[in-house]
């Protein structure tokens, strides 16, 4: 089990400026979905922009998260989402 | 006599040498990384996954096995629950930390997320439809 704020802060250490948004999927503080949107993003990969995330986690995806949902987008990519 | 022998010797080095270059399974004396990187080369689509596509024992392994198998052509699962060294193995190889894993023509794809936005991208179809011979 992980509080949601930890993941937060985890990402954002990482990649600076990023909007983080978790969400606890089954209430019991071990599977999340993370929507993250960074300018770190750009020109990378779902492969690489994913795994900066689980790169910020590494600690963490080893047993407190059992399962991380994620949705990364750059700040023009969310905008165009509308 | 020792002539002979020599020239016997030589074409023998060569087959040796072709095996060695080809990742060897468990079963060869290679470690898992070697098998699994055997794995990957010798299935254009393959898929790690927590049970089989016909009983999956995690929701995201049964998401990604259903969309690979929504497409029609063969694949092949890995269940990772029934061998804990590749469940470790699989996370060191593609340095990713979790399960579903997906990999075609020898390319580590990603994991069920993914899988779901190329799925409905429709780069998922292209990418199977290259190493179906289409």
């Amino acid at each position: 089990m992980i509080e949601a704020s930890i993941i937060v802060e985890r990402i954002e250490a990482a990649l600076p400026g990023a909007r983080v948004q978790v969400q606890d999927l089954t209430g019991t503080m071990d599977h999340y979905k993370a929507v993250v949107i960074s300018e770190h993003f750009a020109g990378k990969s779902l492969v690489a922009r994913h795994r900066a995330i689980y790169q910020a986690l590494a600690e963490e995806m080893k047993g407190p998260i059992h399962a991380l949902t994620l949705e990364v987008f750059t700040p023009e990519e969310w905008d165009a989402q509308g | 006599m020792s002539d002979q022998k020599k020239s016997i010797s030589l074409p023998l080095a060569n087959p040796e040498k072709s095996v060695e270059a080809q990742p060897r399974t468990r079963d060869e004396g290679g470690d898992v990384l070697s098998e699994i990187a055997r794995e990957v080369a010798e299935n254009p689509v393959l898929l790690y996954m927590k049970g089989l596509p016909q009983q999956p024992m995690c929701g995201f392994s049964a998401r990604a096995a259903a969309i690979l198998a929504s497409y029609g052509k063969p694949f092949h699962a890995v269940d990772i629950l029934v061998d804990p060294d590749k469940r470790q193995g699989i996370k060191e190889f593609s340095s990713w930390p979790t399960i579903p894993q997906v990999y075609i023509g020898g390319e580590f794809v990603g994991g069920s997320d993914i899988l779901m936005q190329l799925h409905e991208s429709g780069e998922l179809g292209k990418l199977i439809a290259s190493v179906s011979g289409e």
